[in-house]
């Protein structure tokens, strides 16, 4: 992508993720209706599963990127690669964090060890983490990239596994609400959530692109201070 | 406030405080970025200075 395409395309992009935002919020607490069972804290679904969706999103673009390296060599792509993983490790923070929240007034415990899905996530999240690691322990370079591209698509298993765990282990603790029948909610709780996946799926390409273009500038001015001191 | 609202705001806030980081975190780095490209700038200049005064001694 130029630059001159994602100076257009970035202050859009923000201004979308801001409406949508705004919409889903407004949805979530003046329209969805407080849930029967939970109560209030039921709205914390609005967000927590955005969320999740939104970090699996975030480790499928990192590794579709690095599959992108390994096949067509692509310049770019190790980079790209490493800053949707980074984005997803931020989302998985934040999927792990609201998602205690959420089981301590649901489930009156922050962590079960016993729910596989909950388990499943912890492992794809800390696999990620490692990610990491493997990166800045190596010199940069080719071999790096293509190090930290095959893990990137080691990883990609781990996302089906951890989405269907719910439906694999049928679990009582963690409700399975999309089904194979649709979704099991009422009509106004699935136009807020998918509202949420909207403004959260946006995010993520914002701040996607946000950091894409501060790391290349970062780049390009190492590039040019070695330039400059030659 | 019940146990139920107080959670549900905890949730919300921790994204809220999660994603606020984060943009200081980049803003942080965009900043340290416009520094050293004013200093790559200021490089340049003093360079050229110089080139331009070594070339009117020359000619």
């Amino acid at each position: 992508m130029d630059g001159t395409r994602a100076r257009i395309q970035l202050p859009l992009l923000a201004g979308l993720t801001a409406g949508l935002f705004a919409i889903a919020i407004a949805l979530i607490f003046f329209y969805a209706p407080i849930d029967g069972n939970q109560g209030l804290s039921q709205k914390i679904f609005y967000f927590h599963v955005p969320i999740a969706i939104t970090a699996y999103a975030c480790f499928g673009w990192g590794a579709w990127k690095a599959f992108l390296l390994l096949w067509k060599r692509g310049e770019d792509s190790d980079l790209e690669s490493y800053v949707a993983i980074h984005q997803g490790v931020i989302f998985g923070s934040l999927t792990l964090l609201t998602g205690s929240i959420w089981a301590r007034i649901s489930w009156g415990v922050w962590w079960v060890w016993g729910d596989d899905e909950l388990v499943l996530f912890l492992v794809l999240f800390l696999f990620y983490c490692a990610y990491f690691m493997l990166r800045y322990s190596v010199e940069p370079g080719p071999s790096r990239a293509n190090m930290c591209a095959v893990y990137a698509l080691f990883g990609v298993v781990l996302i089906p596994i951890s989405f269907f765990a719910i439906r694999l282990s049928r679990s009582l603790m963690h409700p399975e609400v999309f089904t194979l029948h649709g979704p099991q909610m009422t009509h106004s709780q699935f136009l807020t959530f998918c509202v949420a996946l909207l403004a959260m799926l946006s995010l993520f390409a914002t701040l996607y692109r946000l950091e894409l273009a501060g790391k290349r500038l970062d780049h390009s001015l190492r590039e040019l201070r070695e330039l400059l001191a030659a | 406030m019940t146990p139920s609202e107080k959670y549900t705001a905890a949730a919300y806030l921790v994204v809220f405080v999660g994603l606020l980081a984060y943009v200081l975190i980049i803003a942080a780095k965009l900043q340290r970025i416009q520094r050293e490209l004013g200093e790559v700038v200021e490089k340049l200049r003093e360079r050229e200075s110089r080139e331009e005064l070594t070339q009117g001694r020359s000619g």
